[in-house]
């Protein structure tokens, strides 16, 4: 090989300095991102929580006329779904993660994973529209009556399922984001799954134990990591959705306690009135909403990462 | 019943729910799918490609809606992906353990699930807010934040794949890091790269949530980037929720139309993924 010409070295030199330039200040925007993130929405929601403190979040008046407005129902509306969502979604994802891994015919294994994560990239508008007009009537006609009739004489249970069926509101919403965030609890059960050494398995196997006792003295607790991992990014996805809920939650700035009534979460509000909101102190109370929803998923997202990494560290020594 | 069979049925009681559980999901899958094709079939015409959203009462397609959401769809891939890409770079291949990395690597992990409708509240806040009207631009620079993550995440894994030795052939050769990277990395990996990109444009191509106060919706054909700008998720979100049949037939034909497209899209980027893996398990 030809011996370098220095010139031809220091150009190289200088377009080596460029490129690593370039890819670190690329990398530093992700960070400069989510500061902004922050900073934006902290700025925006500061005329909001100057003039109502801390009783934004313990308020649950939201008057657009008299312009005060309190945070506490697009609160409670965010955790009730998300918990109706999470109750359905969980055992739901944790039967599909353990059919693909354990049972499943190896055959079958491939179109069924492709089938769960496809249904992760169906957009959330989708699902919105699916759940305003197929799966709020189903739910009107057939579920709701029953829980109406069947509950209530009981008494904590009866309050949960009082009032006419609607067809939207809280419980329709939950349905709705429970089979949104089903693909990505499956999805993160299935891998953290397949974390277990196989020779675990099979020392369970060669004791004479079941499928089903494998499962649950040996693959549980050896990924329960990973599994609270996945469920919090469920959850984490769950706070944060908008579309999907904003089509079905009836969008009612009230806390009630039957399940079928209409209500509203924090991401709907925003999208349902942001553009509507006239007024500095609408808007801003609105952004201070988006500054929650930001604090709470972060944090959730935060923690569920952190989870991952720790199993993906046990996995890696 | 002895405590063998107790055992036995309870193996099965759990498996079959474990069906069910599956069974569930696919039948969603089919629900949704179904409802689509045959809602969306119905509305389905050509003049959806070369007429204009319609007032209400009237009829009209979804041309200026398709053509928006192309545009924006198209400029934030354009914006974003080679931030995730030069991103991605560095965190395979300049500072794969420095801690720099490992935090970046976190928050991009966070903001690859982070709720797409804060991203819309943050480009308002230092965009529309700035600039004082919303506007295509604006709903672009949304989309092309909510690809960034995904395109890094994909170009990081993939450059990590790529074997050692060939990197050290480039180096022994005498070239710098960038060269290296340029002319032997992305093409090694560059089936992954694209396969990236298009799970970037299927996830952003759907996004609603962030367009809502940034895009907004125009109801008539602009090409201007400095003005509102018309696009098929935030119609269909209008056009659903209306109480006029037409919007509604035209909301699940744009319903469908986004959603083919996105399957597609995602379908491809799996086959592509496939491919390279073939191709690198032939070398081998």
């Amino acid at each position: 090989m030809a011996i370098i010409e220095p010139r031809h070295a220091a150009k190289q030199l200088m377009y080596e300095r460029i490129f690593r330039a370039a890819t670190l200040t690329a990398a530093i925007l992700v960070l400069i991102i989510l500061g902004g993130v922050a900073v934006s929405l902290i700025r925006g929601a500061w005329p909001a929580l100057r003039h109502f403190g801390f009783s934004f979040i313990t308020t649950e008046v939201w008057n657009p006329v008299t312009d005060e407005y309190g945070a506490l129902a697009p609160i409670y509306g965010t955790v009730v779904t998300s918990v109706i969502a999470m109750a359905l979604a969980v055992p739901t994802g944790f039967g599909i993660a353990l059919f693909l891994t354990e049972l499943c015919p190896p055959m079958l294994k491939r179109p069924i994973g492709v089938a769960v994560e496809l249904l992760a990239a169906v957009p959330s508008i989708i699902f919105g529209i699916w759940g305003l007009f197929v799966l709020a009537p189903l739910l009107q006609r057939h579920v709701q009556p029953w829980l109406i009739h069947t509950f209530h004489h009981i008494p904590v249970l009866g309050q949960l399922f009082k009032g006419p069926p609607f067809g939207i509101g809280i419980l329709t919403a939950g349905v709705v984001l429970a089979i949104m965030v089903l693909p990505f609890i499956a999805a993160t059960m299935r891998d953290v799954f397949d974390t277990v050494p196989a020779m675990l398995k099979e020392s369970g196997y060669g004791l004479g134990a079941t499928t089903w006792e494998v499962i649950w003295n040996v693959v549980v607790p050896h990924s329960r990591v990973g599994i609270v991992g996945g469920i919090m990014l469920g959850l984490g996805r769950a706070l944060g959705e908008t579309m999907a809920v904003t089509f079905v939650i009836g969008n009612a700035h009230r806390i009630s306690t039957s399940l079928l009534a209409p209500g509203t979460t924090i991401s709907s509000s925003i999208a349902n009135e942001f553009t509507e909101a006239v007024g500095d102190l609408y808007t801003s109370s609105l952004i201070a909403l988006g500054l929650l929803l930001f604090l709470i998923t972060f944090t959730v997202i935060a923690a569920a990462q952190a989870m991952l990494r720790r199993l993906e560290g046990q996995v890696a020594s | 019943m002895s405590r063998r069979g107790f055992r036995k049925a309870k193996n099965a009681a759990f498996l079959t729910l474990s069906l069910a559980a599956t069974l569930t999901g696919l039948a969603c899958l089919a629900a949704i799918l179904w409802t689509l094709i045959s809602h969306g079939l119905a509305g389905l015409s050509t003049s959806l490609f070369t007429e204009m959203t319609p007032p209400p009462g009237s009829e009209g397609g979804l041309l200026n809606a398709i053509y928006g959401s192309a545009v924006m769809t198209l400029l934030g891939i354009l914006i974003g992906s080679p931030i995730g890409v030069l991103a991605g770079t560095y965190l395979s291949e300049y500072g794969r353990k420095s801690r720099l990395s490992t935090v970046i690597r976190f928050i991009n992990d966070v903001l690859l699930s982070a709720p797409s409708i804060i991203i819309g509240l943050f480009i308002y806040e230092i965009v529309v807010v700035t600039l004082g009207h919303f506007s295509a631009i604006a709903g672009a620079l949304a989309l092309a934040i909510l690809a960034i993550p995904v395109t890094l995440r994909t170009t990081e894994d993939m450059l990590n794949l790529v074997p050692i030795g060939m990197k050290d052939a480039s180096a022994a050769l005498g070239a710098y890091s960038w060269r290296t990277i340029v002319s032997v990395l992305y093409p090694a990996a560059r089936s992954g790269i694209v396969t990236g990109l298009l799970l970037a444009i299927a996830r952003i191509s759907g996004e609603t949530a962030p367009l809502l106060f940034t895009a907004l919706n125009n109801q008539f054909w602009s090409t201007q980037l400095n003005a509102p700008m018309a696009n098929l998720p935030v119609v269909i979100f209008q056009f659903a929720l209306s109480p006029y049949k037409n919007w509604q037939n035209l909301a699940w034909a744009g319903a469908l139309i986004i959603t083919a497209s996105i399957l597609i899209l995602s379908v491809s980027a799996r086959v592509v993924l496939a491919l390279m893996q073939a191709e690198r398990g032939d070398r081998r």
